[in-house]
């Protein structure tokens, strides 16, 4: 685990992609908690015929890993299906960061989960949907893993 | 590169180093030898101590040297605590000391069944004298208030606890480490039993400090082993350092003041710089009861490390009061102490200035700042909920 931040992590937190807000977003959510330091909002654009995450963003308020694992999970989350976007775990953010020290790793938790919540208010929107079968399964691993680094 | 991070540590001065050198090659006895080798060692360490005992107004035998600022806590607060736990086993300190005290002092708990009282602070960061009286009880062995604190740099009034410790016979100790050179620190007149100091926060190298104990304060060793520093303080002495040490002392007595109108100057400078150029910003810590080389901030809706790692690309080193630089998440506990929440303590930076600064850094440093603010907090989700709400 690195000790300081990779290269990649500084190039994100230097110029971040996808930042901001989306003003007609199909899907809102804020993980984290500003007294704990970390506070994400991840908005998305789905399209409703095919699934497809069109367009994302993010505010986030927190360190500069926090900004970059924001920036970096828009960037592998962005056109893909829902259900493959969910299929991408903080292992996965790391892994394209080239490490996090490791006392920064719950922010790649924050990300992940950031996702989650943003796809979780999306289905909560349109009840209508089938909810993917592991939606619910991070839901729960993700407050799992919360938890324990609370 | 522009250093504003004084408070963690300075650069030696070349005549610091200079005054190291002999001791660190031709003139490397050690001071317990007997031949004149080690006679010339011993003479250095002992012209050293008389050196700083001056400026502190001591007594060269109440000097003990040390490793460092945070050996020299432990030894006053462990030491006493040991040689009289059969007398008491009650501490006063306060919420927002430096580590060095506090987790002394929580180990004293753990591991020794000592109980300590850790008085709160007002908004500024100061101790109120009428609570160190209200906390003192019979078996009060020591209170241990910090002269000035790092974070936020206030002064506490510890002259006035020393003259009610001395009342109340308990005994007083104080780090001083971020106060030497800063304001007169004369051990008489802040009614002080034992005091810190640190070499390397004031031009002299890292690796060095010294505890000032008072005449008939009892100690319990940490360090046991040889009868260097009258038995008091096991180990080789760090010649160099010492005189080092003592070699920085002599330079603040020659430009301390001087150097301070100037710093001071620069401070203001950046404080009303700051706090005109960005909105939702604060000075943290006592309006004038300060050390003059120190301005701490909490930027609103942004978090300190961001700000942080802006700055070290356009080679500005500061510090962020914030612990999400170290392992630890939490925010300080200095700012928690002085009531600030949560979300704000984490935007919190520290800028402490030294000799070598410039009103041409500062203005820099003044320029470089509002954008990295803004841009922070355009991607900050508060930033963005606040001026939705319209509050800022």
């Amino acid at each position: 685990m690195a000790d300081f931040y990779t290269d990649v992590v500084l190039e994100h937190f230097r110029n971040p992609r996808n930042s901001g807000e989306l003003e007609h977003a199909d899907a809102v959510g804020d993980v984290g908690n500003p007294v704990c330091g970390d506070l994400m909002r991840i908005s998305m654009q789905i399209n409703p015929e095919t699934e497809v995450i069109e367009d994302i963003k993010f505010r986030t308020f927190g360190c500069g890993a926090a900004i970059a694992t924001s920036s970096i999970i828009t960037e592998l989350v962005k056109g893909k299906k829902i259900e493959d976007a969910l299929k991408v775990s903080n292992k996965d953010v790391i892994e394209a960061l080239g490490g996090l020290p490791s006392v920064k790793i719950h922010c790649s938790v924050l990300a992940e989960e950031g996702i989650v919540a943003a796809l979780k208010d999306y289905f909560d929107q349109h009840p209508e949907k089938t909810r993917p079968p592991y939606l619910e399964e991070k839901e729960k691993l993700l407050a799992a893993i919360e938890v324990h680094e609370h | 590169m522009i250093y504003l991070d004084h408070a963690a540590t300075t650069p030696v001065a070349p005549e610091v180093f200079e005054a190291m050198a002999p001791y660190l090659q031709g003139e490397y006895g050690n001071p317990s030898s007997f031949y004149g080798l080690a006679r010339r060692a011993r003479g250095a360490v002992d012209e050293a101590r008389e050196r700083i005992a001056a400026y502190l107004g001591c007594a060269p035998r109440e000097l003990v040297f040390t490793g460092c600022g945070t050996e020299a806590d432990n030894l006053a607060i462990k030491g006493l605590a040991f040689a009289h736990a059969d007398q008491g086993r009650h501490i006063i300190t306060s919420a927002i000391e430096h580590h060095a005290v506090l987790h002394t002092c929580r180990s004293l708990e753990k591991y020794h069944g000592f109980e300590v009282t850790y008085l709160p602070v007002d908004r500024d960061g100061l101790v109120a004298v009428e609570q160190v009286a209200e906390a003192i009880r019979p078996d009060t062995l020591l209170v241990t208030v910090m002269h000035s604190n790092n974070e936020v740099g206030t002064i506490q009034p510890i002259s006035e606890i020393g003259a009610l410790c001395m009342e109340r016979k308990v005994r007083l100790h104080t780090d001083a480490v971020q106060s030497l050179g800063k304001t007169p620190l004369k051990v008489d007149d802040l009614n002080v039993d034992m005091l810190t100091i640190a070499g390397h926060k004031f031009y002299a190298p890292k690796g060095v400090g010294a505890l000032y104990m008072r005449r008939g304060v009892k100690l319990a060793n940490l360090l046991d082993g040889g009868a260097q520093e009258f038995a008091r303080r096991a180990g080789t002495e760090n010649v160099a350092g010492i005189v080092g040490m003592a070699k920085a002392v002599e330079l603040l007595e020659t430009r301390g003041v001087e150097d301070n109108e100037r710093i001071t100057r620069l401070r203001d400078r950046l404080i009303t710089g700051v706090l005109e150029r960005i909105p939702q910003a604060q000075l943290t810590g006592h309006p004038t009861q300060r050390i003059c080389n120190l301005a701490s901030f909490c930027f609103h809706f942004i978090e300190g490390e961001g700000i942080l790692l802006s700055l070290d690309f356009e080679d500005v080193c500061v510090s962020s009061g914030s612990a999400c630089t170290s392992a630890s998440l939490d925010p300080s506990h200095v700012l928690i102490a002085m009531g600030y929440p949560h979300e704000v303590a984490h935007g919190s930076i520290r800028m402490s200035l030294g000799r070598h600064n410039t009103e041409q850094e500062i203005d820099q440093v003044l320029d470089l700042l509002p954008p990295i603010v803004e841009r922070l907090r355009s991607m900050s989700p508060l930033w963005a909920d606040a001026k939705r709400k319209g509050e800022v």
